[in-house]
């Protein structure tokens, strides 16, 4: 080092310029953090040459840098900058040899500041909602069993371990088909497109996630790219988006057919959870055993009945059964029978007991007598015999024959 | 019953379950229906029991390659 020095105070060399602006280009060459500066300032002094490459100032309060944009990096860019737009630009630092003068090299340009992306927002938001691009009609119904799971996502971000997660806990009777992209920058929407329409042309894939963790505002642009939008409008397999935190929505949310908070709550969304599929086959086992236990007692069932029927119907319980009315009529009969003689008997003591009350007999005991004519007529007055006829007197214990004498009737008295 | 998906298991399950349930079956159809909800169930429980989630990923020459997963706990 001091030998260096020494010698270089000893034999100080001339340079010519074009050697000094070549040398100090080279500093800034081989400085890595010059080579892949993100720098936000506002643009003044643009012009657009007429070769296509851009030329503008970017500042801040106290200092400015020149910056150029060559012709193919511009032809990508995304909105119309114009004097006094806050941007964030991407680039390298060098040295135009010719004039001397370090720039920054922009290769990409993008609004900065939520203003500007809010606005750009809104006003895509609006022309595709008036597009229809967001109507609910449009909404694809998810399978209840996607059987192979299509993922536009960073082959290398938590995005995608969080889904393959979920979706190992959740269900792992799918499989995923990864379409890697990538997620943030000019050259993911394009990604994304390729990504997504690839996926969506296969047959094999049932729905398709398109993810991304979380991030800032300007990270998750891509997702606020109409080409984007558009191919998930175009796709014929339902789409989920998860992008970014719950509070972050994209166009690619209004425009899926659903829309989830963060990429695992989207591979949830996507599939049933196995937990809950347990129980169901669980059930369905059990109903299917029930069923047939049912079936089994319902057979069973009718099977006695028809031998408790074909028991009443077999011959020796008809014979037994006729024998029985049988005595039940013989009895009957002789029930009827003795009534009916009781009730004769009664008549009869109550007839004769009628009988001796009106009898004559008794009277003729006490010593009456009754008359009869001879031609057997009962004698009732004097005036129906005539003397010399004969008349029999009947007494209690025999009949006497007289003969009448004389006829002296009462007088006062008629018959 | 080997190529049949979990989903069309699980969807023929529940006709059987419904076939029997019906009542108008003979009962020699009714266990024959029965066998086969039988085996629709294990083989539902089988996917269930032994799934392991399976990840192809499109590699940058255009093949579809499957991932090692080694996070599968049954790996």
């Amino acid at each position: 080092m001091n030998l260096a020095a020494g010698r270089s105070r000893l034999e100080r060399p001339t340079w010519s310029v074009s050697e000094l602006n070549r040398y100090i280009r080279d500093l800034f060459e081989v400085d890595m953090r010059l080579r892949d500066v993100q720098l936000e300032g506002e643009i003044s002094n643009w012009r657009p040459a007429r070769s296509g490459h851009l030329y503008f100032t970017l500042k801040d309060s106290a200092s400015q840098i020149a910056c150029v944009m060559w012709r193919s990096d511009a032809g990508r860019l995304t909105f119309g900058p114009d004097n006094g737009d806050a941007v964030v630009a991407r680039g390298y630092v060098s040295v135009y040899e010719t004039s001397g003068a370090y720039q920054f090299y922009v290769q990409t340009l993008r609004p900065a500041g939520r203003g500007q992306l809010a606005l750009a927002f809104e006003q895509l938001k609006q022309r595709l909602a008036a597009e229809g691009l967001f109507d609910p009609a449009h909404k694809k119904a998810l399978p209840p069993f996607p059987r192979r799971l299509g993922v536009v996502t960073s082959a290398d971000a938590a995005a995608l371990r969080d889904i393959l997660n979920v979706l190992r806990r959740r269900y792992p009777l799918a499989t995923v088909l990864i379409a890697p992209t990538l997620v943030q920058g000019v050259e993911a929407p394009p990604q994304i497109v390729r990504a997504l329409q690839w996926l969506d042309g296969r047959d094999d894939v049932d729905v398709i996630l398109v993810a991304r963790g979380g991030g800032s505002l300007e990270d998750l642009w891509a997702f606020n790219d109409e080409g984007v939008a558009r191919a998930i409008f175009a796709a014929r397999h339902p789409i989920i988006s998860g992008v970014g935190h719950e509070i972050d929505f994209t166009i690619a949310d209004f425009v899926a057919d659903v829309r989830a908070p963060t990429p695992s709550a989207a591979a949830e969304l996507a599939t049933p959870d196995v937990a809950e599929l347990w129980p169901l086959v669980a059930g369905l086992r059990q109903a299917l055993d029930d069923s047939l236990i049912r079936r089994l007692e319902q057979q069973r069932r009718q099977l006695q009945a028809l031998s408790r029927a074909l028991h009443l119907l077999r011959p020796q319980a008809q014979v037994a059964s006729y024998t029985q009315r049988l005595d039940d009529l013989w009895h009957r009969l002789g029930q009827a029978m003795i009534r009916r003689l009781t009730q004769a008997q009664t008549r009869l003591d109550v007839a004769g007991a009628a009988l001796k009350g009106v009898s004559p007999l008794a009277t003729l005991a006490r010593g009456y007598a009754i008359v009869h004519a001879a031609d057997g007529r009962v004698v009732a007055s004097v005036h129906e015999v005539a003397p010399e006829q004969t008349v029999e007197v009947r007494l209690v214990d025999g009949r006497l024959a007289l003969r009448v004498e004389t006829v002296q009737p009462i007088p006062d008295r008629q018959v | 019953m080997e190529t049949l998906s979990f989903e069309a298991a699980l969807q023929q399950l529940e006709e059987t379950v419904g076939r029997l349930e019906s009542g108008q079956l003979t009962l020699e159809e009714a266990l024959a229906v029965y066998e086969r909800g039988q085996k629709l169930a294990a083989y539902c429980a089988q996917q269930l029991e032994t799934a392991r989630l399976k990840v192809d990923i499109l590699a940058a020459g255009g093949e579809i390659v499957t991932l090692l997963d080694d996070d599968n706990p049954n790996d």
